[in-house]
C-alpha cells in the first residue's frame, strides 16, 4: 500500500528534498489569499519530489496573544503536487478529505493554557492565518518550513459600514451593507457570556443584511432589569433605519440570546420579527413578564447552589441541572404564541443546555397551537452548545467568567471536532437560505407578482 | 416602492482578489425575464472616474451569471466574465488621453459593482441602483514585503512573497516614461518571484544630476538581488517592456555580471547601438524622430523609428549570443515600436546562430503596445512623456480593446508559466488555473 512505498522512500526523499530546497523550495498557494470567514479556500503545494510526505500546517496567532494550529499530514503524488482540497490526511488534527481542515480543527498549540476560546474581538482587521508546508510527518515542527504563505479571513466584506450605537439606552455596533439598500435587518445576540461579540452581525452584514450585534449583558447597567423593552428598543433601531425594510427585520440569538428571541416573538406587543434564528434554544422563563437577565441570575445562582455536575476533567456541565428546571411547565416560555417562521438549530451533544430536549418542547407546543408549519429544525449528532459560523474552531470545553462572582469555571460545552465542524458548516448554510428566504423574498412577494 | 426591487442580491466572489484573478458576477432574486444593467464604476488615484456596464437579461430562476450570461450590449458584449474590468473606460466628459495605473500598491483598487433596473446606457449618477458592491483588486497578496532600495545608488522597490524563501530573482523594467513603477514586480511577488521593479530613466541620481545612469546600474541591482539571503542567486531572471526590452537584451547579451535563467521582452525591439550606453541608446532612437507620423487624430505613431529593421549588426543586439530562454511578447497592432518586425529578425538571427530552441514567441493580432497585468483597460492612445521629450505627446499604442484585453490574459498565464518553469523547475503547474 501506499503508506509502506512513502516510509521505505521516506529518508531518501527527505534528503531529496533538503538538496532541492537549497536552490529553490516547493510551491505553496492558497487562493483565495484573502477571503470571507466562511469562504473556501484552496491550498496547493507543488514542485515537491513524487511521493515525498509533507505536512502542510496553519497557525494564528490570536487578540489574546495564543497561538492556534492545525495541521495534517500528506505525501506528494507523481508530479509533485499535494492539493489539501483533493488529497488525504493521513493524520494530524484531522484526517481525510479535509480542504477546511487547517481551520476548524485549529487548537491551541501544545503548552498553551487550558480552557481556551477563539474570538475575534475586532472584525476590522482580517484574521491572519500563516499556512505552511514542512518536511516529513513526525516531528515537523523540527525544522523550519521550507514554504509559507500568509492568508486573510475578513468578517466584514468591501465596503460595509461598522457604526457604533449608543442611543436611547441601547448598546451595540450596527453593520450596514454596501448599496442603496433598502436591506432586510437583523437583531444579534449571543449568549451568557456577555460582553460584545460582533463577528457574526458583520458576517451576516457581509450577506445583505443590516445587523445590530447587540450588547445585553456585558456593561454596566441596571443589568437586574433587562426587560423587554432593552430589546424592543434595539429592534426599532433597526426597523426605523432608513436603509431598512420595516417589515423585514429578524432576530438572530444564541443560547441566551435565543431566550430573547423566542419570548419577544412570543410575548412582545411592540414588535414583531419576521422570522426568528435560535441556535443551542434556550426557552426557561419563569415568572413571565419579569426580565431578562435576571432570570439568567436566577439560573446560575440556581445551578451553582445545586452544585451543578462536574466530570472528571473539572468541567461543568449545566445540561442536567438545567433539565430539572424546564420540565415545569410554568417556568417555559409560552412558545405556542409565536406567529413567525422560527428555525431552530441545536446540537445532540450539548452538554450546557438540555436544547435537545428544548428543541422537542418547543415543537411540541407548538405543534398544539397550530403554528407547526412555522417551525423548522436542524439538529446535529456529536455537536455541541458554541454552533458558530463554519471553520471556526470547535471548543468542547472553555474557560467561563460567572459575571456576578466573577468565578472562573470550566464549561463543557459538548461536540466532537468533526461533527461539529460538519454541523457548523451545514447550519450556516442552511441558516443564510432560511434569512434569505423569508427576508429576502417571502412568500408576500410572489404575491404581488 | 416597487416592492420588487428591494430583493434583488448581487454578489462579487472573491470580493477581495488579486489583479490577476478572476470573479464570478452574480445577480439573484430578479424578475425572471427582467433586463438588467450591471455596471461597475472606480475613481483612479488621479480623481478620474470609470465605467463599463453590460446589458443582461435575468433567466427563468431571476439569475444573471456573468461568467456564463451573454451582454447583449454596453462595454463588452458576449460572455465575458470579466468585462467589467478590462472593458472600464473614462466616463463621458473626462479628460481625452487618460490611461489607468496604480500608483499606491499597498492599498486595493475598489471597484464598485452595482445593478440597475432596465438596459442604461448613461446618466448612471442619477439612477438609484437595485444593488451594489465594494470589490477590492489587489496587485500585492497578504504577507508581501516592500522594501524600498537606495544601495549602490539604485532607485529601485524590492517585493519579497511571503516565507522563508528562498526565492527566484527577477529584475522588472518599464520603458521610455520612466518613473518607478511597481505594479508588475508587486503581483509577480505575489506569484513568489522576489521582484525588483528599477527606475532606470528618472532614478535620483539622474535627477540630481542630469546624468542617465551607466550599464553599471543594472549589473548593481541584479547584484544586490543576488545577495539577498532569501534570493535564490543562481535563478534571477529579468522582464522588460517597450524600452525596458532593450535594456534587458543588452543584460542578457552582453553583461559580464548578469546571468539570466530568462528573460521577458514585451513589446520591444533587440534594434539598439550594441555599443551604446542608455543615453546613446535613447539618442539613436531620438535622432530618427523626423519618422514620427500622425493619424487622423493627431496622434503620434513611433514605430517608424526604427524601421526598417537594419542589417548592419552593430545596430542590433545580437540574439544569437543569448544563452538563456527568451519570451518575446508581441502585439501585432503595437502602433508605438515595430515588435512584431523585431520579433521576425530575431527568430531569423537566432535560427541562422542555432539558438532559436531558446525562443518563444508569442503573437496577439489586433494587441496593441501596452501589454499589461490581466483586466487592466486598454488605452489606444494616451498622453505619454518620455524622458527626453519634455511636453506631453498624445501617443498612438495601437489595439483593439477586445482582442487586447484578451492578449493581456492569455500572455500573462504563459508569462507566469515560463517563468515558473525557467526559475521554479516545475512542469504544469495547477497553480494559475484559476487565473
Amino acid at each position: 500500500p501506499k503508506q509502506w512505498a512513502v516510509l521505505k522512500r521516506d529518508e531518501e526523499c527527505m534528503k531529496l528534498l533538503s538538496a532541492m530546497t537549497q536552490v529553490v523550495p516547493p510551491i505553496l498557494s492558497v487562493t483565495p489569499c484573502r477571503a470571507l470567514v466562511d469562504e473556501k479556500f484552496k491550498v496547493l503545494v507543488e514542485n515537491l519530489p513524487p511521493g515525498c510526505p509533507v505536512t502542510v500546517r496553519s497557525l494564528h496567532h490570536s487578540e489574546d496573544k495564543d497561538d492556534w494550529e492545525a495541521y495534517g499530514h500528506y505525501v506528494s503524488d507523481h508530479s509533485g503536487v499535494v492539493s489539501v482540497s483533493e488529497d488525504l490526511s493521513y493524520g494530524g488534527t484531522y484526517t481525510g478529505k479535509e480542504p477546511m481542515g487547517l481551520l476548524w480543527s485549529m487548537r491551541p498549540v501544545p503548552g498553551s493554557r487550558p480552557g481556551l476560546r477563539l474570538r475575534k474581538m475586532n472584525v476590522c482587521t482580517p484574521m491572519l492565518v500563516t499556512i505552511s508546508v514542512h518536511s516529513g510527518h513526525e516531528g515537523f515542527r523540527d525544522q523550519a518550513p521550507l514554504a509559507s504563505v500568509l492568508t486573510e479571513r475578513w468578517y466584514m466584506a468591501p465596503g460595509i459600514r461598522r457604526i457604533n450605537i449608543n442611543e436611547q439606552g441601547v448598546q451595540g455596533t450596527l453593520f450596514i451593507p454596501p448599496g442603496p439598500g433598502p436591506f432586510p435587518g437583523l437583531l444579534d445576540m449571543w449568549g451568557g457570556g456577555g460582553g460584545l461579540l460582533e463577528s457574526r452581525a458583520a458576517l451576516l452584514a457581509s450577506h445583505g443584511y443590516v445587523s445590530l450585534a447587540l450588547d445585553y449583558l456585558g456593561f454596566d447597567q441596571e443589568s437586574e432589569n433587562l426587560e423587554f423593552k432593552y430589546f424592543e428598543t434595539a429592534f426599532n433601531i433597526i426597523k426605523d433605519h432608513p436603509q431598512v425594510m420595516p417589515d423585514r427585520v429578524g432576530i438572530f440569538g444564541l443560547s441566551l440570546g435565543s431566550l430573547v428571541a423566542v419570548t419577544l416573538a412570543a410575548y412582545s406587543t411592540i414588535v414583531k420579527p419576521c422570522c426568528i434564528v435560535c441556535i443551542s434554544c434556550n426557552h426557561y422563563y419563569p415568572a413571565r413578564g419579569s426580565t431578562v437577565t435576571s432570570k439568567f441570575e436566577g439560573v446560575t445562582r440556581w445551578v451553582l447552589s445545586l452544585s451543578a455536575r462536574v466530570n472528571e476533567d473539572n468541567q461543568v456541565i449545566w445540561k442536567d441541572v438545567a433539565l430539572e428546571f424546564i420540565t415545569d411547565p410554568s417556568n417555559i416560555a409560552e412558545v405556542g404564541r409565536i406567529n413567525c417562521p422560527t428555525l431552530l438549530v441545536n446540537g445532540c451533544d450539548d452538554q450546557n443546555w438540555p436544547t435537545v430536549e428544548t428543541a422537542e418542547d418547543v415543537a411540541r407546543l407548538m405543534r398544539e397551537a397550530g403554528k407547526e408549519h412555522l417551525l423548522s429544525r436542524l439538529a446535529y449528532p456529536d455537536t455541541g452548545h458554541l454552533i458558530e459560523p463554519p471553520f471556526s474552531p470547535h471548543f468542547r470545553a472553555t474557560t467561563f467568567v460567572m459575571r456576578s462572582s466573577k468565578e472562573k469555571v470550566i464549561l463543557l460545552w459538548g461536540g466532537q471536532t468533526k461533527p461539529h465542524s460538519d454541523a457548523q458548516e451545514d447550519s450556516w448554510r442552511k441558516i443564510l437560505s432560511f434569512l434569505q428566504f423569508h427576508l429576502y423574498c417571502g412568500p408576500n412577494l410572489k404575491a404581488k407578482i | 416602492m416597487d416592492r420588487k426591487q428591494c430583493c434583488v442580491k448581487l454578489s462579487v466572489q472573491p470580493s477581495r482578489g488579486l489583479m490577476d484573478e478572476k470573479f464570478i458576477v452574480l445577480v439573484q432574486n430578479a424578475l425572471p425575464g427582467s433586463q438588467l444593467t450591471i455596471r461597475a464604476l472606480h475613481q483612479c488615484e488621479d480623481g478620474h472616474s470609470w465605467e463599463a456596464f453590460g446589458h443582461y437579461t435575468a433567466d427563468t430562476t431571476g439569475t444573471i451569471d456573468v461568467s456564463e450570461d451573454p451582454s447583449i450590449r454596453g462595454t463588452y458584449s458576449g460572455v465575458e466574465q470579466m468585462g467589467l474590468l478590462w472593458s472600464l473606460r473614462p466616463i463621458p466628459g473626462s479628460k481625452p488621453g487618460l490611461r489607468m495605473r496604480k500608483k499606491n500598491i499597498q492599498t486595493p483598487m475598489e471597484v464598485t459593482i452595482s445593478v440597475y433596473q432596465g438596459h442604461q446606457t448613461e446618466g448612471f449618477a442619477d439612477l438609484v441602483p437595485l444593488s451594489g458592491v465594494v470589490v477590492e483588486r489587489w496587485y500585492m497578496a497578504p504577507g508581501v514585503r516592500r522594501i524600498p532600495v537606495t544601495e549602490g545608488g539604485l532607485t529601485a522597490t524590492l517585493f519579497l512573497p511571503s516565507g522563508p524563501g528562498p526565492f527566484p530573482g527577477l529584475l522588472d523594467l518599464w520603458g521610455g516614461g520612466g518613473q518607478l513603477v511597481e505594479y508588475r514586480a508587486a503581483l509577480l511577488a505575489s506569484h513568489g518571484f522576489a521582484s525588483m521593479a528599477i527606475d532606470y530613466l528618472t532614478s535620483k541620481f539622474t535627477m540630481e544630476t542630469g546624468k542617465m545612469v551607466d550599464n553599471q546600474y543594472f549589473e548593481t541591482a541584479y547584484r544586490v538581488l543576488q545577495q539577498h539571503p532569501q534570493v535564490c542567486g543562481s535563478k534571477i531572471a529579468m522582464i522588460g517592456l517597450s524600452f525596458g526590452t532593450s535594456m534587458t537584451l543588452k543584460m542578457a547579451i552582453y553583461s559580464e555580471v548578469i546571468k539570466l535563467s530568462a528573460a521577458v521582452c514585451i513589446s520591444g525591439s533587440h534594434v539598439q547601438p550594441v555599443e551604446g550606453s542608455v543615453e546613446e541608446i535613447m539618442g539613436f532612437f531620438q535622432k530618427n524622430a523626423g519618422k514620427t507620423r500622425f493619424n487622423e487624430k493627431n496622434e503620434a505613431i513611433w514605430r517608424d523609428l526604427l524601421l526598417p529593421i537594419p542589417t548592419d549588426p552593430s545596430l542590433k543586439a545580437d540574439v544569437g549570443r543569448l544563452q538563456c530562454p527568451l519570451l518575446l511578447v508581441v502585439g501585432e497592432d503595437d502602433q508605438n515600436w515595430p515588435a512584431q518586425e523585431s520579433a521576425l529578425d530575431i527568430k531569423e538571427m537566432m535560427a541562422r546562430a542555432g539558438n532559436s530552441h531558446l525562443l518563444t514567441v508569442l503573437s496577439y493580432p489586433n494587441a496593441g503596445h501596452l501589454i499589461e497585468p490581466p483586466y487592466t483597460p486598454h488605452a489606444r492612445s494616451s498622453t505619454f512623456k518620455t524622458v527626453e521629450i519634455q511636453e506631453k505627446v498624445m501617443c498612438l499604442w495601437g489595439g483593439q480593446t477586445v482582442e487586447h484585453s484578451r492578449a493581456q490574459e492569455d500572455a500573462w498565464k504563459k508569462i507566469l508559466v515560463f517563468l515558473r518553469e525557467n526559475l521554479y523547475g516545475g512542469r504544469n503547474p495547477t497553480s494559475f488555473s484559476h487565473l
